[in-house]
C-alpha cells in the first residue's frame, strides 16, 4: 500500500491529510453517485418527458403521471396492481411475520436441536427466488405436482386444484410460497430481539405467576418492538418491490386475468414491453417508478416515526 | 421454566416446521435422480435407480457451466470492488475528523433502503451510453455500487471500535497513514469484511432482475438467468428440470452448511442489533 503515496515537500501536512482523505473516499463516492444516486435522480427527470424508444422527444409536464393514475386503460392496471401489493404486504405481515414471531419464541427456549431448526428454517432464505419459484411452480402443477398428489394421497382429492391457474388461489399461492421462502429471516430478527430481553424481566413475570401466553403478549411482544419496526419496514419495501417470484411463477402479465399483477410486473411491462408486444414507454415507466419510490419513502418514514414510539429502553 | 408438555409441544411444532422447510428441498434433490415418469407416478418415493442421466443432460446439453462461471466471476469481482472501495471510505469516515464527515456518512446511509430496481430505466440508458449493456462489467459496477451503503455502514461501525492507541503507537513509530491502514486496520477488520461480504454476495449471486434487463447474450448470462433458459427448453422433462434446480442450488447450499453462522449473521446484519 505504501509506495504510491509520495510525500513531496511542498505540500503542507494539512493539505497532504486532506488529499489522503479525499483519495480514500473517492472510489466509493464515484461508484455510488454514478450507479445509484444519478440514476435515481434521473428517473425523476425522465418522468417529465415524452419518449420514443431510447430517445426523449419532448417535455411532457405531468402528462405521464396523469396517464398512469387517471387515464384508461392504464389507471385500472395501476390501481389493480397497487391493490395486490397492499394485499401481499398485509398477508405477509400476518402469515409470514406472525409465524416468525412465534417460531422465534419457541426457538429462544433453547430446546434440543434448536440450532438445527434454526439453520433449516433459514436454508430457503439463501436460495435464489428463481430456484424457489420454479421449484414451487412444479410442486403446484395441477396434474403432477407434489401438492395435489399429496392431497390425493391423503384422501383429500376434492381439494386438489389448479393453484396458479385460477383467480381465486393464484395470488394466495404466491404469497404462501414467498412466506415459505423468507420466513427464516424475520424469525431470526425476532429471535435476536427476544434474546436481548433481560432474563430477570421474564423470570420475575414467571415468579409472579404470569402464564406463558400472558408473558408473550404483555412482555415479549412490547419489548421486541425494535425488531417489529425492522420487520415491518423490510416487508413493506419487499412487498412493493415484488417482482421475481410472480415473474417466474405466473408471468409478466400477472395471469390469470391480472389477478397476480403487481406494480413490479406492471412497471417492467411498461418500461420494457413484453414478448408479445414490444411496446415500451420510458416516460410512463419512469413516472411509475417515481410514484412507487415516493410512496415507499413516505410510508417508510412515517411508519419508522410511528413504530419508534412503541420502542422502550431497557 | 417450560412445563414438560409445553416443551414437547414446542419441539413438535419446531420439528414440523423444519420438515416443511427441508422436505421440498429433499424432494427436489431426489427427483433429480428419477426419470420423468417416476416423478409423475410416484412423487414421494425414493428413486428406483439412482440415475445420473438428468445430471448428464444438464452437463452435456446446456450451458450450465458457463452460467455458473459467469455467476462466480460477477459475484467475486463485484464483492472485491465493493469491499475495497467501501473499506477505504469507511476508514476515512471512522478514523478521521474532517468537515463534512457526518454528511458523507449520511449520504452513504441514504442508499441503504433505496430500491435500485426502480432506477432501472436510467441505469439502462446510462450503461447503454457507456457501452456496458450486455456486459458482465456493467453488472459488476451496478452490484458494487448497490452494496456500498451496507458495506460502509458495517465497516465504519467496526472500524470505530478499534482502539486509537494501536494507531497512535504505529504513528509514533513512524508508520505512514497508508501503512497503518494496510498493516493494522485491514487485518483487524477481517470479521467485519466477512459479514459485509456475505451480506452482499448472497443477493448478488441470487439476483435475477438486473441480468434480465442488462444482459441479453447467452454467453454472458448468470446462473439464475440461465436457469430460466433451460427451464423453458426442457419444460416437459421434469427429471432434467429438478436436476437443473438441484445443481443451481448446490453451490450456495454447500457453503451455507459449512458457514451457517456467518451466513445468518451476515444476511441479518443491519436488521439485528449487534
Amino acid at each position: 500500500m505504501g509506495g504510491w503515496f509520495v510525500q513531496p515537500h511542498f505540500m503542507s501536512p494539512r493539505l497532504r491529510r486532506q488529499l489522503w482523505i479525499a483519495a480514500l473516499l473517492a472510489p466509493a463516492l464515484l461508484l455510488l453517485v454514478g450507479f445509484v444516486t444519478l440514476p435515481i435522480l434521473s428517473a425523476f427527470v425522465y418522468a417529465f418527458y415524452q419518449w420514443q424508444g431510447l430517445a426523449r422527444i419532448g417535455f411532457a409536464g405531468f402528462e405521464n403521471f396523469r396517464l398512469i393514475l387517471f387515464q384508461e386503460p392504464f389507471s385500472t392496471l395501476t390501481w389493480n396492481a397497487f391493490f395486490h401489493n397492499v394485499v401481499v404486504f398485509v398477508a405477509l405481515m400476518v402469515v409470514q411475520n406472525g409465524t416468525a414471531f412465534f417460531l422465534a419464541w419457541m426457538l429462544s427456549k433453547g430446546l434440543r436441536l434448536h440450532r438445527f431448526h434454526q439453520v433449516s428454517l433459514f436454508l430457503p432464505v439463501i436460495l435464489s427466488t428463481v430456484i424457489i419459484g420454479f421449484l414451487w411452480k412444479l410442486f403446484l402443477n395441477p396434474l403432477f405436482g407434489l401438492v395435489n398428489q399429496g392431497l390425493i394421497a391423503v384422501g383429500l382429492a376434492s381439494w386438489a386444484q389448479p393453484w396458479l391457474g385460477q383467480p381465486s388461489t393464484a395470488l394466495a399461492s404466491l404469497i404462501l410460497v414467498n412466506a415459505w421462502h423468507w420466513v427464516g429471516f424475520p424469525t431470526l430478527v425476532y429471535l435476536a430481539g427476544i434474546q436481548r430481553i433481560p432474563r430477570e424481566i421474564l423470570e420475575a413475570a414467571e415468579i409472579d405467576g404470569a402464564s406463558e401466553w400472558r408473558r408473550i403478549t404483555r412482555i415479549v411482544w412490547p419489548l421486541v418492538a425494535p425488531a417489529t419496526t425492522i420487520v415491518v419496514i423490510l416487508t413493506f419495501i419487499g412487498s412493493f418491490n415484488w417482482f421475481e417470484l410472480p415473474y417466474i411463477m405466473s408471468g409478466l402479465e400477472g395471469p390469470p386475468f391480472h389477478t397476480t399483477d403487481v406494480l413490479g410486473l406492471y412497471f417492467y411491462r411498461t418500461a420494457f414491453g413484453t414478448v408479445s408486444s414490444a411496446l415500451q414507454d420510458f416516460g410512463r415507466g419512469s413516472a411509475l417508478a417515481v410514484l412507487i419510490f415516493l410512496f415507499i419513502l413516505a410510508v417508510s418514514a412515517w411508519w419508522v416515526r410511528l413504530l419508534r414510539r412503541r420502542e422502550v429502553e431497557f | 421454566m417450560l412445563k414438560p408438555w409445553q416443551a414437547a409441544m414446542y419441539q413438535a411444532i419446531l420439528a414440523m416446521t423444519t420438515l416443511l422447510m427441508l422436505y421440498p428441498v429433499l424432494v427436489m434433490v431426489l427427483s433429480a435422480f428419477k426419470t420423468t415418469g417416476e416423478i409423475y407416478n410416484s412423487p414421494f418415493a425414493l428413486p428406483e435407480v439412482w440415475s445420473l442421466a438428468n445430471l448428464g443432460t444438464i452437463w452435456r446439453e446446456t450451458r450450465f457451466l458457463a452460467y455458473l462461471g459467469n455467476s462466480v466471476l460477477v459475484t467475486v469481482t463485484s464483492i472485491a470492488v465493493m469491499l475495497t472501495a467501501g473499506t477505504l471510505a469507511a476508514y476515512a469516515l471512522a478514523r478521521y475528523a474532517f468537515r463534512g464527515n457526518e454528511a458523507v456518512y449520511l449520504f452513504f446511509l441514504a442508499g441503504l433502503m433505496v430500491p435500485l430496481k426502480l432506477a432501472i430505466i436510467p441505469l439502462f440508458i446510462e450503461l447503454k451510453s457507456l457501452n456496458l449493456i450486455d456486459s458482465r462489467l456493467g453488472l459488476v459496477l451496478v452490484y458494487a455500487a448497490m452494496g456500498l451503503p451496507s458495506t460502509v455502514f458495517i465497516m465504519t461501525g467496526f472500524l470505530k471500535t478499534i482502539p486509537a492507541e494501536l494507531e497512535e503507537a504505529a504513528r509514533i513509530d513512524g508508520a505512514s497513514e497508508a501503512r497503518i491502514l494496510g498493516r493494522i486496520m485491514i487485518p483487524l477488520s477481517r470479521p467485519a469484511l466477512v459479514i459485509a461480504g456475505i451480506h452482499n454476495a448472497v443477493p448478488i449471486w441470487n439476483d435475477f432482475f438486473f441480468p434480465l434487463v442488462l444482459i441479453q447474450s447467452d454467453h454472458a448470462k448468470t446462473l439464475p438467468q440461465g436457469l430460466t433458459v433451460f427451464m423453458g427448453e426442457y419444460s416437459t422433462d421434469w427429471g432434467v428440470l429438478f436436476a437443473g434446480l438441484t445443481l443451481s442450488a448446490l453451490p450456495l447450499t454447500l457453503v451455507y452448511i459449512a458457514l451457517s453462522r456467518q451466513f445468518i449473521a451476515g444476511l441479518t446484519s443491519g436488521a439485528v442489533k449487534g
